[in-house]
């Protein structure tokens, strides 16, 4: 049984398929990027699997429990599927603190000292110990992003799905952001990632899934995919890629 | 050094500023005049002399031996006050003698050929004839008001601002105006809250929500048409009437209250609604995926973020509603407008009501103020240095 299953999952929005008929699986510990071009689903699979999209056919498992349609606890469901956006989006009315512990405290029922010692623990994991008392807007994107990243680790998911993370980033902070994932990824953290950084897909994933029209192209290891991609299509996408030297 | 004469060859020659210095020097100069025959009718007016006797006494050709002794007679801080006023037109020669400096050390930079030193010096003689002009305008406006005080015998004046009628009953309609404050400081608290409920209500998501979202459609369409004096009249009379126990028998001032929060709890909702739109629908997704739920996300993340942006339009409603307290007299609660209107009867004259009107400007200027304030710290703390 894999730890996340998509069967055949479709996701219209009004008359337009994003998604159509996608399959996908993730086994846990592993490491999975979905790359592809703009506009193939990456996000939208993301946000389906975290219930933020209501999908339109197929179906959603996590550990052979469905996930997805109707009477689905979308709040419980929420607390093991952790997801980081490609804007960050921090709360910008409240402190570094502030932002980590609201989860933990309404959601977890965690004490105050409970959660902040948590936070405090995740801010040291960043690297952004000091940081606490700031404010989202005092802060670089690259903080920002490690803000949200430790946001999301201090509900304890199961799954972490990564948006796209380092897309609005400034080049020179993109690395102190991608080292966190890496770390994560090192600790065993089941993780989803779409992402345009190849360099960092082929070295981290166990998995990579090339995306196109709304399903699952082709997948395979990154030595497979990145090293001998078998249909057109991925070959196309990864020779655009090799020529805007992004791999 | 190499010369690019495409770069040189036209470089702009200031305007003179010479003109723009004399025209602001010659409205100084009628401004003053103006001026001056205002503080001087103003003196004849305190002196006592009517228009009659004024006009008796140019008929006699005995003007000023008539008016010098009669306005010599008044007493010394009448002096005092009317020599200020005579100073006061004077303070626009301090730009305008400045505007004349920097207009000839223009006029002589340029025959040095020193352009750098002209324009600088063209620019500050224009912003200085500009500064006299436009005080010079408001000085204008401001003794043309007192003409107009004094004007008729002192007609304006007496009719509104009857300084011993206003003295002697400002007590007893600032004692009124308590009942105001007390209506709008009640209904405030009522509004932010009803206005909240409303405002959620509206947007509770879901097919469950639907009849929720109608009936507070309903609430807002309703009350918000309704003008508030018909709401207050409908509510002050209609409700003793219909004997409901405690309902119908509360004193006035609470029908008020309840009268305006309906209302201006329409407005609110409105308020809080476009200020929780305008907040980004990413946050709502950021808190939705850390597991809260719908009125979680709306308590801890959107609405904190909504209110700091409708503070301003908040305080808007909350004048207005302010404001609005002057209508309780029609279900016949004694406030400062209804005190003011029978002390006006009493007394055949309208002073006290200016009392009212004062009263209602002035408590409008310190909220204004704290918002400011408010919003400036908020954006320090949130936004500040790195």
């Amino acid at each position: 049984m894999s730890f996340l299953e998509m069967r055949n999952v479709t996701k219209l929005y009004g008359a337009v398929p994003v998604l159509r008929g996608l399959n996908l699986s993730v086994e846990e510990h592993q490491v999975v990027c979905l790359i592809g071009p703009s506009g193939c689903g990456k996000s939208t699979l993301l946000r389906c699997i975290n219930g933020l999209e209501p999908i339109s056919g197929g179906e959603i498992l996590i550990l052979g429990d469905r996930v997805s349609g109707a009477g689905v606890d979308v709040n419980r469901l929420r607390r093991d599927v952790g997801i980081v956006f490609q804007s960050f989006n921090l709360f910008p009315h409240m402190t570094v603190l502030e932002n980590i512990c609201l989860a933990p405290r309404q959601v977890l029922g965690l004490s105050k000292a409970e959660a902040e010692a948590r936070a405090a623990e995740l801010l040291e994991r960043v690297k952004l110990g000091a940081k606490h008392k700031a404010y989202p807007d005092q802060l670089s994107g690259g903080q920002q992003q490690r803000v949200a990243i430790a946001r999301a680790l201090a509900m304890q998911p199961m799954l972490m799905l990564l948006d796209e993370i380092t897309s609005a980033l400034d080049p020179e902070l993109v690395a102190e952001v991608l080292d966190l994932v890496r770390d994560l990824a090192a600790e065993g953290m089941t993780m989803l990632l779409a992402t345009h950084e190849m360099g960092f897909a082929k070295e981290v994933s166990s998995k990579v899934c090339f995306l196109f029209e709304g399903v699952v192209h082709e997948e395979g290891s990154p030595q497979q995919i990145f090293g001998a991609p078998t249909k057109e299509r991925t070959q196309g996408f990864l020779k655009s890629i090799i020529e805007a030297g992004r791999l | 050094m190499n010369q690019d004469s495409s770069r040189f060859r036209a470089p702009s020659i200031p305007k003179s500023a010479m003109p723009l210095t004399l025209a602001a020097l010659l409205i100084s100069s009628l401004t003053t005049l103006f001026a001056w025959w205002v503080v001087w009718q103003l003196a004849l007016a305190l002196a006592g002399v009517t228009e009659e006797q004024t006009a008796l006494a140019l008929e006699k050709n005995l003007y000023w031996s008539e008016m010098l002794p009669r306005v010599s007679s008044l007493p010394w801080f009448a002096f005092l006050g009317l020599g200020v006023m005579v100073l006061i037109p004077l303070a626009l020669f301090v730009p305008t003698i400045q505007a004349y400096g920097f207009a000839a050390r223009a006029k002589q930079a340029l025959t040095q050929e020193d352009l750098i030193e002209a324009r600088v010096a063209t620019a500050n003689s224009s912003n200085a004839a500009w500064y006299a002009i436009g005080y010079a305008i408001f000085a204008v406006l401001l003794f043309g008001t007192v003409w107009f005080m004094i004007a008729r015998d002192v007609a304006v004046g007496n009719t509104f601002f009857k300084l011993d009628l206003m003295l002697e009953k400002a007590g007893l309609v600032g004692n009124a105006f308590l009942t105001n404050v007390f209506i709008f400081m009640v209904a405030q608290v009522f509004i932010l809250i009803w206005g909240l409920v409303v405002a959620l209500a509206r947007m509770v998501p879901g097919a469950a929500g639907q009849p929720i979202r109608l009936l507070a459609t309903l609430y807002t369409d309703a009350f918000r048409g309704l003008p508030s004096v018909i709401t207050i009249y409908l509510i002050g009379f209609g409700l003793p009437l219909t004997g409901f126990p405690i309902l119908g028998d509360l004193p006035p001032v609470w029908y008020a209250i309840f009268a305006l929060t309906l209302t201006y709890g329409a407005y609110v909702a409105e308020v809080y609604r476009a200020g929780i739109e305008s907040i980004h629908p990413s946050q709502m997704m950021a808190a939705r995926s850390l597991g809260l739920n719908f009125f979680q996300t709306m308590r801890f993340v959107i609405v904190p973020q909504a209110i700091r942006r409708i503070i301003p339009p908040l305080l808007n409603d909350f004048i207005g509603l302010q404001k609005d307290t002057a209508l309780v007299n029609v279900i016949g609660t004694i406030d400062a407008f209804n005190q003011a209107r029978i002390l006006a009867s009493n007394n055949f004259n309208l002073s006290t009501v200016t009392i009212v009107a004062i009263l209602f400007v002035l408590i409008t200027i310190p909220q204004a103020r704290l918002v400011d304030r408010l919003l400036e710290q908020d954006a320090a703390k949130t936004r500040g240095a790195k």
